[in-house]
């Protein structure tokens, strides 16, 4: 009878974090924003039909990198569990907390028990009454969660991106202030980024219940060239 | 709450009717033995189309048997961006089948990203109508209005269903409840095509106070304590509620009307 070769679990947790970030970093990456009217999110993405960056509630968006199924199918587990939950209780009793709680789990259980992990990073945000409130959940392969105030970044390259980002940003700053600076991190100084390589949508407070909007075509090259 | 995650065979797709008894959190009430007694019912709702879209109304009064339960009860409801729902019958069962209309619809929108076509919004009523039917047999039917601004054909669209689900394509306008009768008469007169929208809310403010003068379950206008009629506009721009003061002045002119004589009374 052959023995099976012992692997130490450091190395197994290592092998599928590696195996996870590798295929990650093979996508673009995706930056959530906090501006004055809510969160803006830009992704780089040339596809006008599959989305990466969707609604899952009133207030809440889902945007996510990485494995298009796998994240694909996590959005629509988002809607659901926030759907029902909306249903079966009160629209105000939906939050993105309680959301970013389940995908943690889901996920780590997951990249702890299955043979392969998701290859995905999610984000779930949240537009509050006020700037306060407003919410940034990263969510990472193995199911850790970071909680960001400002902006947030997705990806392969979140470092760089996020160093400059961390250099530009400012509170209070206006749509087109926010996007100029997100498009500028995605693209950093040697590239540049036009409309119809990016996804663009905003959770705002001033669009009434259903915060998310999409900011596509005509628009989105306006606002990118007031920027 | 966990996530709720599916395997292929059991995926409810878009249904959040599905998704609610794959979770085993199905709204649907229990079979009861005999009819019920006295339970709430709402009255008359209309419906006409204009040159904009469609107009909908409804009366404020919900009655358990011979006394009112309600005096200001919301009959005229957004189902999505582009469409209304208005209901009549009894009332518990007709409210919870636009709260789960309106999820149904909404989720269907976020899981597909695209938006049920008018068309498919009046069938996906229908279906809920007729899984309704075990109440509808024991007294408590539900028959709600349909209504919307098709943005494909760019015109307004009026449904109306029975008790089974039956679903009908009206042309023009209708109207349904125990008042239904005497609002589709009033309409009637003074219907043409290409209403503005002025007239639109003129014509259906006359029928619900016709419907309310011959029928005992419709409400009329409630000056006294300021209660008017619900009206809406569905257009291009989306579903929209008629300001309450723009409804209170519409009906103290008609009340002025009356009152200095030389009109039927």
């Amino acid at each position: 009878m052959s023995m099976p070769f012992y692997v130490a679990p450091e190395q197994v947790m290592k092998d599928r974090a590696d195996y996870a970030r590798k295929g990650i970093a093979r996508g673009r990456s995706l930056v959530g924003i906090v501006y004055d009217q809510g969160i803006l999110i830009v992704a780089e993405n040339t596809s006008r039909t599959l989305h990466k960056v969707s609604e899952i509630y009133d207030r809440i968006a889902f945007a996510g990198v990485g494995r298009y199924n796998e994240f694909d199918q996590l959005r629509v587990a988002g809607v659901r569990h926030a759907d029902t939950k909306g249903y079966a209780y009160s629209r105000e009793d939906v939050d993105a907390r309680s959301l970013a709680n389940v995908y943690a789990q889901f996920l780590g259980q997951v990249f702890t028990h299955e043979m392969k992990p998701l290859e995905v990073e999610i984000l779930v945000a949240e537009v509050g009454s006020d700037a306060a409130d407003d919410r940034l959940y990263h969510i990472l392969y193995d199911g850790s969660v970071v909680d960001e105030e400002r902006f947030t970044v997705l990806g392969g390259e979140a470092e760089a991106i996020s160093e400059r980002l961390g250099a530009s940003w400012q509170p209070g700053l206006s749509r087109g202030d926010a996007l100029g600076r997100a498009v500028a991190g995605l693209a950093g100084s040697e590239r540049t980024l036009v409309p119809e390589e990016l996804e663009v949508a905003e959770l705002s407070r001033a669009n009434g219940r259903r915060a998310f909007r999409r900011i596509e075509d005509a628009e989105l090259a306006e606002l990118l060239g007031a920027s | 709450m966990t996530l709720p995650m599916f395997g292929s065979a059991e995926d409810p797709g878009p249904s959040f009717t599905e998704l609610l008894t794959r979770l085993g959190q199905s709204s649907a009430a229990p079979a009861t033995p005999g009819p019920l007694g006295d339970v709430r019912h709402g009255t008359t709702v209309v419906a006409l189309r204009y040159v904009d879209g469609v107009v909908m109304a409804g009366d404020r009064r919900a009655t358990e048997g011979y006394s009112i339960a309600h005096r200001s009860i919301e009959k005229v409801f957004p189902a999505d961006r582009h469409s209304g729902v208005s209901i009549a019958g009894a009332a518990g069962p007709a409210i919870e089948m636009v709260k789960l209309f309106q999820t149904q619809l909404e989720h269907y929108e976020k899981v597909e990203g695209l938006a049920l076509s008018l068309e498919g919004e009046a069938n996906q009523l229908s279906q809920m109508i007729r899984s309704n039917l075990p109440m509808a047999m024991q007294g408590l039917a539900v028959v709600p209005l349909f209504a919307g601004y098709d943005v494909r054909r760019q015109a307004g669209r009026i449904f109306t269903y029975d008790v089974t689900g039956g679903r009908y394509e009206e042309a023009d306008f209708h109207a349904t409840g125990s008042g239904g009768r005497d609002a589709r008469t009033a309409i009637k007169l003074f219907f043409r095509d290409g209403l503005s929208r002025s007239e639109a809310i003129e014509v259906a403010i006359q029928a619900l106070y016709e419907a309310a003068e011959e029928d005992a379950a419709t409400g009329g206008p409630d000056v006294v304590r300021g209660i008017y009629p619900t009206v809406a506009t569905i257009t291009a721009e989306g579903f929209e509620r008629v300001p309450d003061e723009e409804v209170a002045e519409r009906f103290r002119e008609l009340i002025e009307r009356r009152t200095a004589g030389g009109q039927p009374r």
